[in-house]
């Protein structure tokens, strides 16, 4: 021990040498693991969104074809009565769009097979297309005009390039008359990819080009909304409580392990509290996002209390003191400066934990969230699906156009994610302060 | 209560072997007395940090309380204005008397003693607020100031009793923390002597400022001390002598002598002051 205390020129002998690179080159090794273990994690990142975004960025297009429709009085009116709604609802849409369809490919309509090859062009959706216009603006009954309407999965797909032309005739779910039909019209400009706006109005359908995650929005929008008006105000209030006023012993001390736990419990077993509690104990309908919404309340209120905690702690003592020794009462304490500078951990924390519950698919599942709903809720006790339920019930569907779609859903989903990271990362920096 | 008031500036001097009742050995003091401590007893859990501690505070002085670090001295001090309060496991026992008036009583508010016993401490602690408004906060938390004019008054006298108002007074809405480390303790006191306070403590106010910050602080506090009471907790010995009149010495949570501070300085009457003043031990 004596010698290493020498002098410096020790360090040059050999062995000291030795030692030195040594370290020097352990030290090489250990930034170099770290550094491999990034780029690993990037990696893994860029394959992700590589694969989700090629496979789902094609979900934003839908093929249209625009076509000579007359709305003929006959079949969408014939009581001629304009408040006859139930005849209108009742009306033959699917006929006007084919007789359209005809004209512009110029086919015969007598020959059967002929018209069933060209009826799988046209989504089974068009009626409802149709029938919403005709609602909308009944002055068009009677006059024949340019509409544009969704083609089939199958031409969509054709067009996305997912069924391949070199297939053979009877191996490929379009025949070599359909492919014939749809260069056709797309040579005339009358077929081609748009904005898919349905993506995000449309609410469940079983055929992919109508399907949309407008419900699924809904019901995720009213889950948060839950969410905020319930955890955030809940989880701030027990964090203030517990961090500035409950007497430190062990009844404390078993508060806090326990919120601790909580938010290691498996989101599943909230679904279940879920589904024994608010629906079964109190009655509350199912597959409602008000149900959905208190379940990720109780899953969020963990994160929000643990953060809204971490970030009152780190309010330094000396503002403390600073405001206690100039006669601010406790409660003035909080409200002038404990709070406004927690704010920016309080918000961050309350952004993660909307975030997790935004993402969270397990307890919605167990509340009868993963159902098929075709109309807007109106309001929270509504049936409604969730973004990430929505993904789920796509995913589990075989149809090409609902694979593109799941990926769809999925950059939607992330969508928001980065957006509300990138607002808690905003409001962090903008309401730091410094001391 | 008020028979121990009476008993003030006692001039009789107590044998030096008796450390304990020597707060009561003080010779007059300019000014009347302020506030008075009577066997203060003070327990963090299960530990006690003060012993016995009799002080009496002079108006219209300094009285400096030195002493080896974790003595009692911050402790004491922060009895004063029942900073301790907010401490879970701290108990205080005693007599401890603001103009006679007993501030441990049950119907005394420590929010309104904290208007009337002003605190500056160690760190200087602004609040992340402009300067203005980190004067300002006191008298509007105690509705001192009706009209806004009433408020830039009290700022600007504050600021000019603190010596701070020639350097800010362009940039009242700058972040008070944005100022040098003595500007921002001539802030602090400030905002503590913005409600007119009566007593002014201060906890080691200068340990984080350089020789001329504090150098000012201590002109100021000799300027402050003509109309205020003053407690100083303070680790130099050399600025208890030059800012205070009276000093008390602690050791070990024990208030072991309190005079003037010449006599303290130069003929203290404990042999624990001897060596600790003549840099000893400590």
């Amino acid at each position: 021990m004596t010698d290493q205390t020498a002098s410096l020129s020790s360090f040059k002998s050999e062995e000291a040498q030795k030692k030195l690179r040594k370290r020097h080159w352990a030290e090489r090794r250990f930034r170099m693991y770290g550094i491999a273990a990034i780029l690993f994690a990037l990696a893994f990142l860029v394959f992700l969104f590589t694969s989700i975004f090629t496979q789902g960025w094609s979900a934003f297009l839908q093929t249209s074809v625009k076509l000579p429709v007359e709305f003929s009085r006959e079949v969408i009116n014939p009581s001629g009565n304009p408040e006859a709604e139930d005849e209108i609802f009742q009306a033959n849409f699917v006929k006007l769009a084919r007789e359209g369809l005809y004209k512009e490919l110029g086919i015969d309509p007598k020959d059967r097979k002929v018209r069933r090859d060209a009826n799988r062009l046209l989504s089974r959706g068009v009626d409802v297309q149709l029938r919403d216009m005709v609602l909308r603006d009944p002055s068009i009954i009677g006059t024949t005009e340019d509409v544009w309407l969704l083609a089939s999965d199958n031409a969509d797909a054709l067009l996305k390039g997912s069924i391949d032309r070199e297939t053979p005739n009877d191996r490929r779910a379009v025949n070599d008359q359909q492919v014939a039909w749809i260069d056709q019209l797309v040579d005339n400009g009358d077929m081609k990819k748009k904005f898919n706006t349905g993506l995000f109005l449309n609410g469940a359908s079983s055929n992919p080009e109508t399907a949309g995650l407008g419900v699924a929005l809904i019901g995720s929008f009213f889950m948060m909304l839950t969410v905020i008006l319930l955890a955030v105000p809940l989880g701030v209030c027990a964090a203030l409580y517990l961090e500035e006023y409950a007497p430190k012993g062990k009844i404390a001390d078993t508060i806090e392990v326990n919120i601790n736990n909580l938010a290691a419990v498996p989101s599943i077993v909230f679904g279940l509290l879920g589904l024994a509690v608010f629906i079964n104990f109190f009655g509350l309908p199912r597959s409602a996002s008000l149900v959905g919404g208190l379940v990720l309340t109780l899953m969020t209120l963990p994160t929000i209390i643990i953060t809204t905690r971490a970030a009152i702690r780190a309010v330094p003592p000396s503002i403390r003191e600073a405001a206690l020794g100039v006669g601010a009462s406790k409660m003035q304490l909080i409200g002038h400066h404990v709070l406004p500078l927690s704010l920016p951990g309080i918000l961050t924390g309350t952004i993660i934990g909307l975030v997790q519950a935004l993402g969270e698919t397990a307890p919605l599942l167990m509340i009868g969230m993963v159902a098929f709903v075709v109309e807007y809720p109106a309001t929270p006790l509504d049936p409604a699906t969730g973004l990430p339920v929505q993904i789920y019930m796509w995913a589990s569907s075989a149809e090409r156009g609902f694979v593109e779609r799941t990926a769809g859903a999925t950059m939607v989903l992330l969508a928001f994610l980065i957006v509300m990271n990138s607002l808690a990362v905003y409001l962090r920096n903008k309401f730091e302060r410094k001391w | 209560m008020e028979a121990k008031v009476e008993d003030r500036p006692a001039t009789k001097v107590e044998e030096p072997a008796e450390p304990k009742k020597t707060g009561q050995s003080a010779p007059a003091a300019p000014g009347e007395l302020k506030m008075k401590a009577a066997d203060v007893n003070l327990w963090y859990g299960d530990k006690q940090a003060l012993y016995d501690v009799n002080l009496k505070v002079f108006g219209q002085s300094v009285t400096a309380l030195i002493g080896p670090s974790g003595c009692g001295k911050s402790t004491f001090l922060r009895c004063l204005n029942r900073m301790n309060d907010v401490i879970d496991i701290c108990k205080v026992e005693g007599d401890i008397r603001l103009d006679g008036e007993d501030i441990y009583a049950p119907d005394v508010d420590p929010v309104l003693l904290r208007a009337r016993v002003g605190m500056v401490f160690q760190k200087p602690n602004p609040f992340p607020k402009s300067i203005f408004e980190n004067v300002a906060y006191a008298p509007r938390l105690h509705g001192l100031c009706a009209t806004k004019a009433q408020m830039d008054e009290v700022v600007e006298t504050s600021l000019i009793k603190a010596g701070l108002w020639e350097e800010v007074k362009d940039r009242l809405d700058a972040p008070g923390t944005g100022l040098s480390g003595g500007q921002q303790q001539r802030l602090c006191i400030a905002r503590a002597i913005s409600v007119n306070p009566e007593v002014l403590l201060m906890d080691e106010p200068c340990s984080a400022l350089d020789p001329i910050a504090t150098a000012t602080i201590e002109t100021l506090i000799d300027e402050l001390k003509e109309n205020l009471c003053i407690a100083i907790v303070t680790h130099s010995m050399q600025q208890a002598a030059r800012v205070s009149q009276r000093t008390a010495f602690f050791h070990l949570g024990k208030l072991v002598e309190v005079n003037d501070t010449s006599t303290i300085f130069t003929n203290p009457s404990d042999q624990r002051t001897q060596d600790y003043v003549t840099g000893r031990f400590g």
